[in-house]
Protein backbone atom coordinates (compact mmCIF):
# COMPACT_ATOMS: atom_id res chain seq x y z
CA UNK A 1 0.00 0.00 0.00
CA UNK A 2 2.96 2.60 0.98
CA UNK A 3 4.48 2.00 -2.20
CA UNK A 4 1.37 3.01 -4.59
CA UNK A 5 0.78 5.77 -2.75
CA UNK A 6 2.64 8.72 -3.58
CA UNK A 7 1.31 7.94 -7.53
CA UNK A 8 -2.01 8.28 -5.86
CA UNK A 9 -1.53 10.88 -4.35
CA UNK A 10 -0.05 13.24 -7.05
CA UNK A 11 -3.42 11.61 -9.29
CA UNK A 12 -6.34 12.81 -6.85
CA UNK A 13 -9.05 11.94 -8.90
CA UNK A 14 -12.48 11.29 -6.79
CA UNK A 15 -12.82 7.82 -7.77
CA UNK A 16 -9.32 6.20 -7.94
CA UNK A 17 -9.73 7.46 -4.13
CA UNK A 18 -12.98 6.05 -3.57
CA UNK A 19 -11.70 2.01 -5.16
CA UNK A 20 -8.56 2.60 -2.89
CA UNK A 21 -10.77 2.65 -0.27
CA UNK A 22 -12.87 0.12 -0.92
CA UNK A 23 -10.64 -3.00 -1.21
CA UNK A 24 -8.51 -1.64 1.70
CA UNK A 25 -12.17 -1.47 3.96
CA UNK A 26 -12.84 -5.47 2.73
CA UNK A 27 -8.38 -6.47 3.66
CA UNK A 28 -9.14 -4.56 7.34
CA UNK A 29 -13.04 -5.61 7.07
CA UNK A 30 -11.48 -9.05 7.55
CA UNK A 31 -8.73 -8.47 9.71
CA UNK A 32 -10.76 -6.53 12.32
CA UNK A 33 -13.22 -9.37 12.01
CA UNK A 34 -10.96 -11.47 13.19
CA UNK A 35 -9.78 -8.70 15.81
CA UNK A 36 -12.99 -8.46 17.15
CA UNK A 37 -13.38 -12.10 17.72
CA UNK A 38 -10.10 -12.23 19.73
CA UNK A 39 -11.37 -9.44 21.81
CA UNK A 40 -14.72 -10.88 22.17
CA UNK A 41 -13.42 -14.03 23.47
CA UNK A 42 -10.85 -12.26 25.65
CA UNK A 43 -13.58 -9.92 27.42
CA UNK A 44 -16.03 -12.69 27.83
CA UNK A 45 -13.40 -15.09 29.20
CA UNK A 46 -11.99 -13.36 31.15
CA UNK A 47 -15.80 -12.77 32.90
CA UNK A 48 -16.83 -16.36 32.46
CA UNK A 49 -13.55 -17.08 34.98
CA UNK A 50 -13.58 -14.16 37.49
CA UNK A 51 -17.25 -14.07 37.44
CA UNK A 52 -19.93 -16.79 36.14
CA UNK A 53 -17.74 -19.82 36.62
CA UNK A 54 -17.55 -18.60 40.44
CA UNK A 55 -21.07 -17.58 41.22
CA UNK A 56 -22.31 -20.44 39.49
CA UNK A 57 -20.37 -23.06 41.77
CA UNK A 58 -21.68 -21.60 44.72
CA UNK A 59 -25.27 -22.63 43.49
CA UNK A 60 -23.72 -25.92 42.62
CA UNK A 61 -22.26 -26.30 45.93
CA UNK A 62 -25.33 -25.48 47.80
CA UNK A 63 -27.73 -27.84 45.98
CA UNK A 64 -25.29 -30.80 45.44
CA UNK A 65 -26.65 -32.04 48.61
CA UNK A 66 -30.03 -31.96 47.57
CA UNK A 67 -33.35 -28.82 48.70
CA UNK A 68 -33.65 -30.58 51.98
CA UNK A 69 -30.49 -30.04 53.14
CA UNK A 70 -30.78 -26.47 52.21
CA UNK A 71 -33.86 -26.06 53.72
CA UNK A 72 -33.05 -27.24 56.72
CA UNK A 73 -30.29 -24.37 56.83
CA UNK A 74 -31.74 -21.70 56.14
CA UNK A 75 -34.81 -22.53 58.37
CA UNK A 76 -32.10 -22.79 61.44
CA UNK A 77 -33.20 -20.87 63.75
CA UNK A 78 -29.89 -18.77 64.03
CA UNK A 79 -30.19 -18.22 60.45
CA UNK A 80 -33.73 -17.33 60.39
CA UNK A 81 -32.40 -14.42 63.42
CA UNK A 82 -29.55 -13.10 61.29
CA UNK A 83 -32.10 -13.08 58.10
CA UNK A 84 -34.65 -10.91 59.75
CA UNK A 85 -32.02 -8.76 61.82
CA UNK A 86 -30.30 -7.77 58.39
CA UNK A 87 -34.16 -6.56 57.09
CA UNK A 88 -34.57 -4.91 60.29
CA UNK A 89 -30.98 -2.98 59.63
CA UNK A 90 -31.58 -2.26 56.50
CA UNK A 91 -35.79 -0.93 57.21
CA UNK A 92 -34.24 1.68 59.38
CA UNK A 93 -31.12 2.60 57.74
CA UNK A 94 -31.88 2.88 54.00
CA UNK A 95 -34.95 5.58 54.57
CA UNK A 96 -32.69 7.43 57.07
CA UNK A 97 -30.64 7.74 54.16
CA UNK A 98 -32.84 8.21 51.31
CA UNK A 99 -34.03 11.31 53.24
CA UNK A 100 -30.74 12.72 54.18
CA UNK A 101 -29.30 11.80 50.00
CA UNK A 102 -32.52 13.63 49.26
CA UNK A 103 -32.16 16.74 51.43
CA UNK A 104 -28.10 16.54 50.20
CA UNK A 105 -28.45 16.42 46.40
CA UNK A 106 -30.99 19.66 46.83
CA UNK A 107 -28.42 21.36 48.88
CA UNK A 108 -25.52 20.68 46.72
CA UNK A 109 -27.44 21.20 43.53
CA UNK A 110 -29.61 23.81 44.39
CA UNK A 111 -28.14 25.71 47.43
CA UNK A 112 -25.58 28.45 46.96
CA UNK A 113 -23.35 28.73 49.92
CA UNK A 114 -19.86 28.05 50.84
CA UNK A 115 -18.19 24.94 51.54
CA UNK A 116 -20.80 23.22 49.11
CA UNK A 117 -18.07 21.67 47.50
CA UNK A 118 -16.31 20.46 50.88
CA UNK A 119 -19.87 19.05 51.49
CA UNK A 120 -19.80 16.78 48.48
CA UNK A 121 -16.30 15.60 49.42
CA UNK A 122 -17.91 14.85 53.28
CA UNK A 123 -20.30 12.46 51.65
CA UNK A 124 -18.56 10.73 48.96
CA UNK A 125 -15.93 10.03 52.01
CA UNK A 126 -17.47 6.75 53.01
CA UNK A 127 -16.88 5.40 49.42
CA UNK A 128 -12.95 6.35 50.09
CA UNK A 129 -13.03 4.21 53.97
CA UNK A 130 -12.48 0.49 54.33
CA UNK A 131 -15.48 -0.70 55.98
CA UNK A 132 -13.35 -1.85 58.58
CA UNK A 133 -12.22 1.92 59.09
CA UNK A 134 -15.29 2.82 59.46
CA UNK A 135 -16.48 0.59 62.20
CA UNK A 136 -13.24 1.67 63.90
CA UNK A 137 -14.19 5.53 63.95
CA UNK A 138 -17.49 4.24 65.09
CA UNK A 139 -15.87 2.62 68.30
CA UNK A 140 -13.65 5.59 68.71
CA UNK A 141 -16.63 8.13 69.21
CA UNK A 142 -19.48 5.75 70.58
CA UNK A 143 -17.98 3.09 72.22
CA UNK A 144 -17.06 2.48 75.59
CA UNK A 145 -13.81 4.22 75.66
CA UNK A 146 -14.95 6.57 72.98
CA UNK A 147 -15.90 10.49 73.35
CA UNK A 148 -19.25 9.55 73.80
CA UNK A 149 -19.03 6.41 75.32
CA UNK A 150 -19.37 7.94 79.23
CA UNK A 151 -22.30 9.94 78.80
CA UNK A 152 -24.03 7.25 76.17
CA UNK A 153 -23.24 4.72 79.44
CA UNK A 154 -24.65 7.19 81.91
CA UNK A 155 -27.82 7.46 80.22
CA UNK A 156 -27.84 3.95 79.85
CA UNK A 157 -27.95 3.91 76.00
CA UNK A 158 -25.96 1.45 74.23
CA UNK A 159 -24.44 1.82 70.48
CA UNK A 160 -21.85 -0.46 70.29
CA UNK A 161 -22.52 -4.27 70.13
CA UNK A 162 -26.01 -3.98 69.53
CA UNK A 163 -28.32 -2.82 67.10
CA UNK A 164 -28.01 1.06 66.85
CA UNK A 165 -24.35 0.82 66.11
CA UNK A 166 -25.02 -1.59 63.47
CA UNK A 167 -27.74 0.45 61.89
CA UNK A 168 -25.22 2.99 61.79
CA UNK A 169 -22.40 1.63 60.60
CA UNK A 170 -24.91 0.07 57.85
CA UNK A 171 -26.04 3.77 57.13
CA UNK A 172 -22.40 5.05 56.95
CA UNK A 173 -21.31 2.34 54.55
CA UNK A 174 -24.06 3.39 52.07
CA UNK A 175 -24.82 7.07 52.90
CA UNK A 176 -23.58 8.23 49.44
CA UNK A 177 -25.90 5.98 46.95
CA UNK A 178 -28.97 8.05 46.96
CA UNK A 179 -27.20 11.61 47.18
CA UNK A 180 -24.83 10.43 44.24
CA UNK A 181 -27.76 9.05 41.93
CA UNK A 182 -30.40 12.11 42.84
CA UNK A 183 -27.79 14.93 41.73
CA UNK A 184 -27.57 14.38 38.02
CA UNK A 185 -30.97 13.82 37.80
CA UNK A 186 -32.17 17.40 39.69
CA UNK A 187 -29.54 18.83 37.20
CA UNK A 188 -30.54 17.17 34.23
CA UNK A 189 -34.64 18.96 35.80
CA UNK A 190 -33.38 22.78 35.91
CA UNK A 191 -35.13 24.79 38.19
CA UNK A 192 -37.78 26.02 35.30
CA UNK A 193 -40.87 24.06 36.67
CA UNK A 194 -40.11 24.89 40.07
CA UNK A 195 -39.94 28.45 39.76
CA UNK A 196 -42.98 28.20 37.89
CA UNK A 197 -44.47 26.53 40.70
CA UNK A 198 -43.28 29.29 43.24
CA UNK A 199 -44.11 32.44 41.07
CA UNK A 200 -47.92 30.54 41.07
CA UNK A 201 -47.94 31.22 44.89
CA UNK A 202 -47.01 27.38 45.80
CA UNK A 203 -44.88 26.91 49.58
CA UNK A 204 -41.07 25.30 49.11
CA UNK A 205 -42.47 22.31 50.64
CA UNK A 206 -45.52 22.09 48.31
CA UNK A 207 -43.10 22.66 45.75
CA UNK A 208 -40.76 19.30 46.40
CA UNK A 209 -43.70 17.13 47.34
CA UNK A 210 -45.83 18.01 43.85
CA UNK A 211 -43.13 19.50 41.38
CA UNK A 212 -39.80 18.12 42.39
CA UNK A 213 -40.28 14.83 43.79
CA UNK A 214 -42.40 13.51 40.78
CA UNK A 215 -39.64 14.58 38.69
CA UNK A 216 -36.49 13.10 40.67
CA UNK A 217 -38.58 10.24 41.75
CA UNK A 218 -36.69 7.47 39.12
CA UNK A 219 -33.41 8.39 40.21
CA UNK A 220 -34.13 8.28 43.89
CA UNK A 221 -35.81 4.45 43.42
CA UNK A 222 -31.97 3.67 41.78
CA UNK A 223 -30.31 4.88 44.75
CA UNK A 224 -32.28 3.09 46.92
CA UNK A 225 -31.67 -0.12 45.24
CA UNK A 226 -28.22 0.65 45.70
CA UNK A 227 -28.57 1.27 49.14
CA UNK A 228 -30.78 -1.69 49.91
CA UNK A 229 -28.27 -4.05 48.14
CA UNK A 230 -25.79 -2.54 50.21
CA UNK A 231 -27.23 -2.31 53.81
CA UNK A 232 -28.08 -5.94 53.36
CA UNK A 233 -24.87 -6.99 52.39
CA UNK A 234 -22.19 -4.86 54.69
CA UNK A 235 -19.97 -7.13 56.27
CA UNK A 236 -16.93 -5.17 57.64
CA UNK A 237 -18.24 -2.28 59.34
CA UNK A 238 -20.76 -4.49 60.81
CA UNK A 239 -18.69 -7.10 62.23
CA UNK A 240 -16.60 -4.95 64.18
CA UNK A 241 -19.84 -2.98 66.28
CA UNK A 242 -21.81 -5.70 66.16
CA UNK A 243 -19.66 -7.91 68.84
CA UNK A 244 -20.60 -11.03 66.42
CA UNK A 245 -23.08 -12.25 69.31
CA UNK A 246 -25.27 -15.41 67.60
CA UNK A 247 -28.37 -15.32 67.74
CA UNK A 248 -28.55 -11.29 69.29
CA UNK A 249 -26.50 -9.55 67.06
CA UNK A 250 -25.26 -11.51 63.92
CA UNK A 251 -26.33 -10.33 60.29
CA UNK A 252 -26.62 -12.84 57.36
CA UNK A 253 -23.48 -11.59 56.14
CA UNK A 254 -21.71 -12.34 59.57
CA UNK A 255 -23.60 -15.58 59.90
CA UNK A 256 -22.06 -16.49 56.87
CA UNK A 257 -18.21 -16.09 57.70
CA UNK A 258 -19.81 -17.71 61.36
CA UNK A 259 -21.01 -21.39 59.34
CA UNK A 260 -17.88 -21.21 57.35
CA UNK A 261 -15.64 -20.86 59.95
CA UNK A 262 -17.45 -23.58 61.83
CA UNK A 263 -16.39 -25.71 59.41
CA UNK A 264 -20.78 -25.52 58.27
CA UNK A 265 -20.36 -25.17 54.28
CA UNK A 266 -23.77 -26.37 54.02
CA UNK A 267 -24.72 -23.59 56.29
CA UNK A 268 -22.83 -20.87 55.08
CA UNK A 269 -23.60 -21.88 51.29
CA UNK A 270 -27.11 -21.65 52.05
CA UNK A 271 -27.40 -18.51 53.46
CA UNK A 272 -24.46 -17.14 50.87
CA UNK A 273 -27.11 -18.25 48.31
CA UNK A 274 -30.14 -16.32 50.11
CA UNK A 275 -27.81 -12.93 49.93
CA UNK A 276 -26.71 -14.12 46.11
CA UNK A 277 -30.23 -14.26 45.06
CA UNK A 278 -31.15 -10.64 46.76
CA UNK A 279 -28.18 -9.20 44.76
CA UNK A 280 -29.55 -10.93 41.40
CA UNK A 281 -32.91 -9.16 42.57
CA UNK A 282 -31.22 -6.30 42.63
CA UNK A 283 -29.50 -6.48 39.09
CA UNK A 284 -32.72 -7.05 38.44
CA UNK A 285 -34.03 -4.13 39.45
CA UNK A 286 -31.35 -1.86 38.44
CA UNK A 287 -31.75 -2.98 35.17
CA UNK A 288 -35.30 -2.18 34.61
CA UNK A 289 -35.11 1.02 36.50
CA UNK A 290 -32.15 2.12 33.98
CA UNK A 291 -34.07 1.01 30.48
CA UNK A 292 -37.44 3.02 32.21
CA UNK A 293 -34.87 6.21 32.56
CA UNK A 294 -34.00 5.63 29.22
CA UNK A 295 -36.88 5.38 27.62
CA UNK A 296 -38.62 8.48 29.51
CA UNK A 297 -35.26 10.31 27.98
CA UNK A 298 -35.65 9.07 24.47
CA UNK A 299 -39.50 10.74 24.75
CA UNK B 1 -30.83 18.31 60.53
CA UNK B 2 -28.40 16.92 57.52
CA UNK B 3 -25.38 18.20 59.74
CA UNK B 4 -26.58 16.20 62.70
CA UNK B 5 -26.61 13.31 60.30
CA UNK B 6 -23.53 13.62 58.75
CA UNK B 7 -21.68 15.08 61.63
CA UNK B 8 -22.57 11.73 63.93
CA UNK B 9 -22.14 9.61 61.38
CA UNK B 10 -18.65 10.80 60.01
CA UNK B 11 -17.63 14.19 60.49
CA UNK B 12 -17.03 12.93 64.38
CA UNK B 13 -16.30 9.49 63.55
CA UNK B 14 -13.68 10.66 61.50
CA UNK B 15 -12.39 13.46 64.10
CA UNK B 16 -11.96 10.45 66.29
CA UNK B 17 -9.82 8.30 64.39
CA UNK B 18 -7.23 11.54 63.53
CA UNK B 19 -7.03 12.35 66.93
CA UNK B 20 -6.50 8.71 67.99
CA UNK B 21 -3.79 8.32 65.60
CA UNK B 22 -1.99 11.60 66.11
CA UNK B 23 -2.68 11.67 69.71
CA UNK B 24 0.99 10.24 70.67
CA UNK B 25 2.54 12.45 68.25
CA UNK B 26 3.95 11.46 65.04
CA UNK B 27 6.47 9.64 66.47
CA UNK B 28 4.28 7.15 67.89
CA UNK B 29 1.98 7.27 64.65
CA UNK B 30 5.63 6.26 62.53
CA UNK B 31 6.13 3.69 64.82
CA UNK B 32 2.79 1.87 65.00
CA UNK B 33 2.68 2.17 60.94
CA UNK B 34 6.34 0.94 60.98
CA UNK B 35 5.78 -1.88 62.92
CA UNK B 36 7.17 -5.02 60.84
CA UNK B 37 3.50 -6.58 60.72
CA UNK B 38 1.59 -3.30 60.03
CA UNK B 39 4.39 -2.29 57.57
CA UNK B 40 4.25 -5.85 55.40
CA UNK B 41 -0.06 -5.75 55.31
CA UNK B 42 0.52 -1.74 54.42
CA UNK B 43 3.03 -3.01 51.37
CA UNK B 44 0.79 -6.09 50.52
CA UNK B 45 -1.94 -3.97 50.14
CA UNK B 46 -0.41 -1.47 47.94
CA UNK B 47 1.70 -3.75 45.56
CA UNK B 48 -1.63 -5.83 44.58
CA UNK B 49 -3.57 -2.84 44.56
CA UNK B 50 -1.55 -1.32 41.93
CA UNK B 51 -1.60 -4.45 40.69
CA UNK B 52 -5.17 -5.04 40.38
CA UNK B 53 -5.44 -1.84 38.88
CA UNK B 54 -3.04 -2.12 35.69
CA UNK B 55 -4.95 -5.22 35.22
CA UNK B 56 -8.67 -3.29 35.65
CA UNK B 57 -7.62 -0.62 33.45
CA UNK B 58 -6.56 -3.19 30.48
CA UNK B 59 -9.78 -5.97 31.06
CA UNK B 60 -12.21 -2.71 32.07
CA UNK B 61 -11.26 -0.92 29.03
CA UNK B 62 -11.41 -4.38 26.97
CA UNK B 63 -15.08 -5.36 28.47
CA UNK B 64 -16.07 -1.79 27.68
CA UNK B 65 -15.23 -2.15 24.20
CA UNK B 66 -16.65 -5.34 23.47
CA UNK B 67 -20.06 -4.45 24.91
CA UNK B 68 -20.52 -1.11 23.40
CA UNK B 69 -18.63 -1.61 19.70
CA UNK B 70 -19.28 -5.70 19.22
CA UNK B 71 -22.85 -7.07 18.67
CA UNK B 72 -23.50 -11.07 19.87
CA UNK B 73 -25.92 -12.68 21.08
CA UNK B 74 -26.73 -11.92 25.02
CA UNK B 75 -24.39 -9.11 25.64
CA UNK B 76 -27.58 -7.58 27.63
CA UNK B 77 -27.18 -9.95 29.75
CA UNK B 78 -23.43 -9.97 30.37
CA UNK B 79 -24.10 -6.09 30.25
CA UNK B 80 -26.31 -6.46 33.12
CA UNK B 81 -23.60 -9.01 34.93
CA UNK B 82 -21.10 -6.21 35.20
CA UNK B 83 -22.43 -4.98 38.26
CA UNK B 84 -22.83 -8.20 40.24
CA UNK B 85 -19.32 -7.40 42.13
CA UNK B 86 -21.17 -4.33 43.52
CA UNK B 87 -24.82 -6.12 44.22
CA UNK B 88 -23.18 -9.39 46.07
CA UNK B 89 -21.81 -8.94 49.27
CA UNK B 90 -18.76 -8.83 50.11
CA UNK B 91 -18.23 -12.11 52.26
CA UNK B 92 -20.24 -13.53 49.67
CA UNK B 93 -17.85 -12.72 47.27
CA UNK B 94 -15.12 -14.18 49.11
CA UNK B 95 -17.24 -17.89 49.76
CA UNK B 96 -17.88 -18.11 45.73
CA UNK B 97 -13.76 -17.55 44.51
CA UNK B 98 -13.14 -19.81 47.35
CA UNK B 99 -16.37 -22.41 46.12
CA UNK B 100 -14.21 -22.37 42.48
CA UNK B 101 -10.43 -21.42 43.11
CA UNK B 102 -10.38 -23.17 46.99
CA UNK B 103 -9.52 -25.89 48.47
CA UNK B 104 -11.12 -29.00 46.39
CA UNK B 105 -11.18 -27.20 43.46
CA UNK B 106 -13.01 -28.80 40.80
CA UNK B 107 -10.90 -26.88 37.91
CA UNK B 108 -7.68 -28.06 40.43
CA UNK B 109 -6.76 -24.41 41.15
CA UNK B 110 -6.51 -23.75 44.76
CA UNK B 111 -5.28 -20.59 45.36
CA UNK B 112 -6.53 -19.89 49.22
CA UNK B 113 -3.79 -18.63 51.59
CA UNK B 114 -1.66 -17.62 48.50
CA UNK B 115 -1.06 -13.62 47.79
CA UNK B 116 -2.85 -14.68 44.41
CA UNK B 117 -5.79 -14.88 46.26
CA UNK B 118 -5.73 -11.25 47.70
CA UNK B 119 -5.20 -10.32 44.45
CA UNK B 120 -8.21 -12.61 43.11
CA UNK B 121 -10.75 -11.48 45.37
CA UNK B 122 -10.04 -7.59 44.64
CA UNK B 123 -10.35 -7.85 40.73
CA UNK B 124 -13.66 -9.29 41.36
CA UNK B 125 -14.76 -6.74 44.09
CA UNK B 126 -13.04 -3.80 41.08
CA UNK B 127 -14.16 -5.16 38.50
CA UNK B 128 -17.13 -2.90 37.33
CA UNK B 129 -15.13 0.87 38.11
CA UNK B 130 -13.52 0.75 35.10
CA UNK B 131 -15.91 -0.96 32.61
CA UNK B 132 -18.72 1.44 33.99
CA UNK B 133 -16.65 4.20 33.63
CA UNK B 134 -15.13 3.99 29.91
CA UNK B 135 -18.59 2.49 28.59
CA UNK B 136 -20.65 5.77 28.26
CA UNK B 137 -17.29 7.68 26.56
CA UNK B 138 -17.24 5.00 24.43
CA UNK B 139 -20.49 5.16 23.16
CA UNK B 140 -20.00 9.28 22.50
CA UNK B 141 -17.10 8.93 20.65
CA UNK B 142 -17.43 9.52 17.18
CA UNK B 143 -16.92 6.49 14.65
CA UNK B 144 -16.38 9.10 11.98
CA UNK B 145 -12.94 9.93 13.39
CA UNK B 146 -11.73 6.38 13.63
CA UNK B 147 -12.94 5.92 10.19
CA UNK B 148 -11.07 8.83 8.50
CA UNK B 149 -8.09 7.46 10.37
CA UNK B 150 -8.22 4.24 8.83
CA UNK B 151 -9.02 5.35 5.51
CA UNK B 152 -6.30 7.26 6.07
CA UNK B 153 -4.01 4.32 6.07
CA UNK B 154 -3.80 3.83 9.60
CA UNK B 155 -3.46 0.66 11.46
CA UNK B 156 -6.18 -1.17 13.61
CA UNK B 157 -3.49 -0.87 16.32
CA UNK B 158 -2.12 3.14 15.50
CA UNK B 159 -6.17 4.21 15.70
CA UNK B 160 -6.66 2.94 19.23
CA UNK B 161 -3.03 4.46 20.03
CA UNK B 162 -3.50 7.50 18.88
CA UNK B 163 -7.59 8.25 18.42
CA UNK B 164 -9.39 5.83 21.00
CA UNK B 165 -7.14 5.80 23.81
CA UNK B 166 -6.62 9.53 23.96
CA UNK B 167 -9.92 9.94 24.33
CA UNK B 168 -10.78 7.26 26.66
CA UNK B 169 -7.98 8.23 29.65
CA UNK B 170 -9.37 9.92 31.78
CA UNK B 171 -12.15 7.77 31.89
CA UNK B 172 -10.00 5.24 32.41
CA UNK B 173 -7.92 7.13 35.27
CA UNK B 174 -11.14 7.48 37.00
CA UNK B 175 -12.02 3.93 37.07
CA UNK B 176 -8.68 3.32 37.84
CA UNK B 177 -8.59 5.91 40.98
CA UNK B 178 -11.70 4.16 42.39
CA UNK B 179 -10.19 0.73 41.76
CA UNK B 180 -7.31 1.68 43.80
CA UNK B 181 -9.30 3.67 46.70
CA UNK B 182 -12.10 0.61 47.05
CA UNK B 183 -8.90 -2.24 46.76
CA UNK B 184 -7.05 -0.73 49.26
CA UNK B 185 -9.88 -0.86 51.51
CA UNK B 186 -11.45 -3.88 50.90
CA UNK B 187 -12.30 -6.80 53.90
CA UNK B 188 -14.95 -8.75 53.44
CA UNK B 189 -14.17 -10.60 50.23
CA UNK B 190 -10.80 -11.31 51.78
CA UNK B 191 -11.60 -12.67 55.00
CA UNK B 192 -12.31 -16.35 53.91
CA UNK B 193 -10.03 -16.99 50.77
CA UNK B 194 -6.85 -15.52 52.34
CA UNK B 195 -6.20 -16.90 55.72
CA UNK B 196 -5.07 -13.68 57.07
CA UNK B 197 -1.91 -14.91 57.48
CA UNK B 198 0.49 -12.17 58.94
CA UNK B 199 3.19 -11.23 57.04
CA UNK B 200 2.17 -13.38 54.12
CA UNK B 201 -1.64 -12.53 52.89
CA UNK B 202 -2.78 -9.97 55.92
CA UNK B 203 -4.24 -6.77 53.58
CA UNK B 204 -3.94 -3.33 55.72
CA UNK B 205 -8.14 -3.88 56.45
CA UNK B 206 -7.65 -6.96 58.01
CA UNK B 207 -4.80 -6.23 59.99
CA UNK B 208 -6.79 -3.14 61.71
CA UNK B 209 -9.48 -5.82 62.32
CA UNK B 210 -7.02 -7.94 63.85
CA UNK B 211 -5.98 -5.14 66.15
CA UNK B 212 -9.38 -4.22 67.49
CA UNK B 213 -9.72 -7.74 68.09
CA UNK B 214 -6.53 -6.89 70.09
CA UNK B 215 -8.34 -3.93 71.76
CA UNK B 216 -4.58 -2.14 70.37
CA UNK B 217 -6.40 0.48 69.14
CA UNK B 218 -3.68 3.04 68.90
CA UNK B 219 -2.38 0.54 66.48
CA UNK B 220 -5.93 -0.01 64.58
CA UNK B 221 -5.99 4.21 64.25
CA UNK B 222 -2.80 4.67 62.66
CA UNK B 223 -3.19 1.86 60.16
CA UNK B 224 -6.24 3.37 59.74
CA UNK B 225 -5.49 6.34 59.16
CA UNK B 226 -2.04 5.41 56.68
CA UNK B 227 -5.12 3.73 54.57
CA UNK B 228 -7.32 6.90 54.56
CA UNK B 229 -4.69 8.72 53.45
CA UNK B 230 -3.31 6.96 50.59
CA UNK B 231 -6.91 6.23 49.52
CA UNK B 232 -7.71 10.39 49.43
CA UNK B 233 -4.31 11.15 48.02
CA UNK B 234 -4.35 8.77 45.30
CA UNK B 235 -8.31 9.84 44.81
CA UNK B 236 -7.36 13.40 44.63
CA UNK B 237 -4.21 13.22 42.44
CA UNK B 238 -5.45 10.87 39.79
CA UNK B 239 -9.04 13.04 39.93
CA UNK B 240 -6.43 16.04 39.33
CA UNK B 241 -4.76 13.70 36.31
CA UNK B 242 -7.64 12.94 34.76
CA UNK B 243 -8.89 17.16 34.62
CA UNK B 244 -5.65 18.02 33.67
CA UNK B 245 -5.60 15.06 30.33
CA UNK B 246 -9.38 15.97 29.42
CA UNK B 247 -8.05 19.34 29.15
CA UNK B 248 -5.32 19.30 27.26
CA UNK B 249 -5.82 15.87 25.13
CA UNK B 250 -6.79 17.54 22.33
Amino acid sequence: MSASQPATLETPSPVSVLGRGAAAGRRRGEGALAGRLTLRALALGYLALLLVAPVGMVFYRTFEHGLDAVWNAVSASNAQHAFWLSLEIAAIAVPLNTAFGIGAALLLERGRFRGRAALGVLIDLPFAISPVVVGLTLVLVYGKAGWLGGWLADNGLSVIFSVPGMVMATAVVSLPFVARETMPVLRELGTDAEQAAATLGATAWQTFWRVTLPAIRWGVVYGVVLTSARALGEFGAVSIVSGRIEGQTQTLPLYVQDRFENFDGTGAYAAAVVLALLALGTLLAMNLLTRRARERGAR
Amino acid sequence: MLGIYLSALVLLPIAALTAKATSGGPGVLWREITNPEALAAIKLTLVVAVVVVALNAVFGTLIAWVLVRDEFPGKRLVNALIDLPFALPTIVAGLVLLSLYGHGSPVGVNVAFTRASVALALLFVTLPFVVRSVQPVLHELELSMEEAAASLGAGPFTVVRRIVLPSLTPAIVSGVALSFARAVGEFGSLVLITGNLPFKTEAGSVYVFAQIQNENLPAAAAVSFALLVAALVVLGALTFVSRWSSKHVR
